[in-house]
């Protein structure tokens, strides 16, 4: 039996139906595709550049002396190729996705018009300044919006992405505790059990050793254990709020106090802001710094894993440490203060360039379509759309810390599968034959078998309706031992379940030629 | 609002079904004196029409690369992408799909990033290449990080050769880190003495090819040296249209091998996003950054794709992660992989050839303008010059006369005193009345 990595099975049984092979192995409008290794050749090209002008050429010896042997495929080819890849994916645009912490949200196609503006998607980032005035009022203005809806005093624009928008507030954490001189003996990062995986990766990058924070029973975090951990070695503390549990961390003022009175700094984990825009703003909360994902709550599009964009709001203390580059206003226009001498306080720079701009407009774009009223009502139906979620499937599934209102996702853990034979793995991949993308599944660790659902304000009520219809068929077969649904699922998906085992114990992570067929192998 | 499926009585009845009688309760959890009781100081929502209007105007402020004559590199390239390539990243599945958790149900992605992969690890001459980062400057400071853990040594040494952007954003990372980093001063003749500085405590030198004034390296002679002495190399560039003619630095001898990718497939945006090329040597794999996708097969004994050698991330590892990267520039991969696709070798070496002769024809044209140096003695696409005066005024007078004419080297790194200094580039885009234009406005402005 092999295992996935978190060491559930991922070999379901045989299931023996019988239906007729087809000759190419395709089922209709599933159909298999080669890889470009096997399917292109290097002769082969989707491009007509005329014959390059003949130079001397200013290579001295270094010119290339074997091509790469990159196959290349014409123009139909390649379409035919990249469209019979996407249709192996699931998307947003075909279905509920409810993966919790994620996001996954309608992408307005207005968005992707809006960036590709030869002014905004054909402009070089070391054009002169003259020459981009629209650009930098563009980022200005995303800037004071950001501003504005988390209530603080400055936001650096440059991460590429959540946690290099972690990076960056720990960052400016770090440098605000140097220009203490408490940069050598704070270093220590409170980080609470649930967080996601970057933030104690963030601290450790930069040198801090991380000390969990047990989580309470109802799922949040106890002040008192906060308290208990705080002292002079401390130089922060990373919550997300709310929390992975899809929880508002309602002590959160009295934690940002102890930790002030402590000396510390408040970093928050921003994944979630999508709940409270409009609500609350994390500057009354007490927070000193937070990335923002611009890819989760303000819609710019997964794209399949990124790119991303974690723009990360500071508090006043945190704000003269940020990096660079920045906008500033001036009398003549925008200006950028890029360099050091200009701003010796800032910690420095943490990309070439001014950050996702093509991210910058697209998020601007949704926050214009939405306006004040219709941010805080996205939120509202977020919260309303998973609190729905789990009024309708409490008396079937699992609540590890009761059945109380949540946030934007609502959390369930396998104890409603105890017995059955069913794993959250199983009953993940059969909802994929339902045609649903599962819920984030093992996440976050403070719970058994974790199922995190995030409907998001995208669902209508028919949608939810029935995705929760869906869910109460699987679990009371589920309930009733039908696990053949569970065990060899997915059956209908382009691939069955897929071997993750394999591929970590002999990894193949590029295409190789096979080996030639001689007779000798016979 | 055209974004909100529910209706007030979908509202309504759903708040009833929950057990509470307003929104508001559901949002108990805020303490009192935080919650918001008005609307956000911003503007009320707008309509498409509206939203475009504003946007357009914003984005006319801005003179776009497309509708003057331009030269502008240091980074980011102006290549001719083909229209396929922005046609097929923009489909549903692709654009609106998450990191590929679930594989049965995301091979689309996962087969690109295996495409992905295999493209950049041939194209550098290395053995394995990652998913990507988010450019090609984090992926060296990751890479730099990369090397102190398998050399378990901490001191980098940076080339001159390096993007001053690149050199900080290592030294960012490095300073925070508690990382020691000697960077070489820069110099458009390129040549510094790069092997005089490598020692036994030395974890790695880090040496751009094409370097940022152009200049061409024999990373050969480097790598012995590091090697010798128990340090890698990490060879950087910041154009990938480059390695279709220059050789690769993995057949010289380079360790990691780390760059910008966003020539291929993606246009200049503004600085971002873009997609970091990331490459090592197979007995380094474990210590890489970044997600990897692997080939496995399913139940049915179907070739596969999956996210693999996830024991080095974050979220298994936490705190002893090789990185804290999660992200990856995932449609800006696809848009490379597209296009690196329709060229091939063939089309590659043929874009890459077309990109050196026009710059190599600048250069002469340029070389011709009184008072104007090429310094460059060796380069691709891209050749550093010197002008009489200050570059950063004369790049703003040539703006004044609608040619953006490069990068005053000073904006990229004022404390180097090389005032005069200006980085050229051209690419298959520029055509004869380009050069013409710049020729004649660089003498007019110089005039």
């Amino acid at each position: 039996m092999t295992m996935n990595t978190q060491g559930r099975p991922s070999a379901p049984a045989e299931t023996g139906t019988a239906v007729p092979q087809t000759f190419t192995g395709n089922k209709a409008l599933m159909i298999e595709e080669a890889l470009i290794f096997e399917i292109g050749d290097v002769k082969n090209c989707g491009v007509d550049i005329p014959e390059p002008p003949q130079v001397k050429d200013r290579l001295g010896k270094l010119k290339r002396k074997a091509p790469a042997g990159l196959p290349g495929l014409s123009e139909p080819e390649t379409m035919r190729h990249y469209v019979k890849l996407s249709q192996k994916n699931y998307a947003i645009d075909m279905g509920l996705y409810p993966l919790g912490s994620c996001t996954m949200k309608h992408n307005p196609r207005l968005n992707e018009k809006m960036a590709r503006l030869p002014g905004f998607g054909d402009i070089h980032p070391l054009q002169p300044v003259s020459s981009v005035q629209g650009a930098l009022e563009l980022i200005d203005m995303l800037a004071e919006w950001l501003m504005e809806m988390t209530g603080m005093a400055a936001v650096a624009m440059s991460p590429k992405a959540g946690a290099h928008g972690e990076l960056c507030g720990m960052m400016a954490i770090k440098a605000a505790l140097e220009a203490r001189g408490e940069g050598d003996t704070r270093n220590v990062v409170l980080v609470p059990e649930s967080a996601h995986g970057t933030n104690p990766a963030t601290a450790a990058l930069l040198g801090y050793s991380v000390k969990a924070i047990p989580a309470r029973k109802d799922g949040t975090v106890d002040p008192a254990d906060v308290k208990a951990l705080l002292d002079d070695t401390v130089a922060g503390i990373m919550l997300t709020n709310p929390n992975t549990c899809g929880l508002f961390e309602r002590d959160i003022i009295a934690i940002a106090d102890a930790v002030h009175a402590a000396g510390a700094y408040f970093y928050c984990d921003g994944a979630n802001f999508n709940a409270i825009v409009g609500k609350a703003r994390p500057g009354d909360l007490g927070v000193d710094a937070m990335h923002i994902n611009l890819h989760k709550t303000f819609s710019t599009p997964h794209g399949g894993g990124g790119p991303g964009a974690g723009p990360v709001v500071l508090s006043e203390a945190l704000a003269p440490f940020a990096p660079l580059p920045y906008v500033t206003k001036t009398d003549d226009g925008f200006a950028v203060v890029e360099h050091e001498a200009e701003d010796p306080k800032s910690f420095g720079r943490l990309t070439a360039f001014h950050g996702q701009m093509g991210m910058f407009v697209r998020a601007l774009a949704y926050m214009l379509s939405h306006g004040s009223d219709g941010l805080k009502k996205a939120s509202e139906d977020a919260v309303l759309n998973a609190n729905y979620v789990r009024a309708r499937l409490a008396d079937l599934m699992s609540l590890p810390f009761g059945n109380k209102p949540c946030m934007h996702e609502v959390l369930f853990d396998d104890s409603f599968l105890k017995d059955t034979g069913v794993t959250t793995l199983d009953f993940a991949k059969a909802m994929i034959d339902e045609g649903y993308h599962p819920m984030t599944m093992y996440f976050p660790l403070v719970v058994h078998g974790a199922m995190l659902i995030e409907p998001t304000e995208s669902e209508s009520k028919a949608s939810l309706d029935l995705f929760i219809a869906t869910m109460r068929d699987l679990v009371m077969d589920a309930k009733a031992g039908k696990t053949e649904r569970f065990a060899g699922a997915p059956y209908y998906a382009p691939r069955r379940r897929l071997d993750e085992t394999r591929a970590a114990r002999s990894p193949r992570l590029s295409w190789t030629p096979p080996e030639p067929i001689t007779d000798a192998a016979e | 609002m055209r974004y909100l499926p529910l209706t007030n009585a979908d509202r309504e009845a759903m708040l009833a079904d929950i057990g509470v009688g307003h929104i508001d309760e559901l949002f108990a959890d805020i303490p009192e004196k935080a919650r918001l009781k008005d609307l956000l100081d911003l503007p009320k929502a707008m309509g498409e029409l509206e939203v475009e209007r504003l946007l357009s105007r914003m984005a006319g402020n801005n003179v776009s690369a497309g509708s003057v004559p331009f030269f502008v590199g240091a980074g980011a390239y102006r290549h001719h992408v083909p229209a396929t390539v922005d046609h097929l990243i923009q489909r549903s599945e692709f654009l609106t799909s998450y990191t590929p958790y679930q594989p049965e149900i995301t091979q689309g992605t996962l087969q690109y990033l295996f495409e992905f992969q295999t493209q950049v690890a041939w194209l550098t001459g290395m053995e394995v290449a990652n998913a990507s980062m988010y450019d090609g400057s984090t992926g060296t400071a990751e890479a730099v990080l990369m090397a102190h853990r398998v050399t378990r040594r901490n001191k980098a040494v940076l080339s001159g050769s390096l993007h001053p952007h690149y050199r900080d954003v290592v030294k960012t990372v490095s300073d925070m880190a508690g990382d020691e980093v000697v960077c070489l001063a820069a110099d458009p003749a390129g040549k510094e003495d790069i092997l005089a500085a490598i020692d036994d405590t030395v974890s790695c030198v880090v040496v751009q090819t094409p370097g940022v004034f152009g200049n061409l390296t024999d990373l050969t002679p480097i790598a012995e040296k590091a090697h010798a002495h128990g340090a890698l190399l990490i060879a950087v560039f910041t154009e990938v249209v480059s390695l279709g003619l220059v050789e690769p630095p993995g057949k010289m001898g380079a360790d990691i091998v780390v760059g910008e990718g966003q020539g291929i497939g993606n246009g200049l945006n503004f600085g971002g996003p873009y997609v970091g090329l990331f490459a090592t040597k197979q007995k380094y794999l474990r210590q890489m950054p970044g997600r990897l996708c692997g080939e496995t097969v399913d139940t049915e004994g179907k070739r596969g794709f999956v996210l693999t050698l996830s024991t080095r991330e974050q979220h298994i590892r936490r705190d002893k992660a090789t990185s804290n990267i999660c992200t990856n520039s995932g449609l800006c991969c696809l848009a490379f992989t597209i296009h690196m696709t329709l060229l091939g070798d063939h089309g590659l070496t043929r874009l890459a050839e077309t990109c050196h002769a026009n710059a190599v024809q600048l250069a002469d044209a340029l070389d011709g303008v009184s008072g104007v140096e090429v310094l460059s003695d060796t380069f691709f696409n891209e050749f550093a010059i010197s002008v009489p005066g200050n570059a950063a005024d004369v790049i703003e007078k040539l703006a004044e006369k609608g040619v953006l004419g490069g990068v005053p080297f000073s904006r990229l790194d004022p404390s180097a005193e090389l005032d005069d200094v200006i980085l050229v580039a051209s690419t298959e885009i520029n055509t004869e009345d380009d050069r013409v234009a710049y020729t004649v406005a660089l003498s007019e402005v110089l005039s």
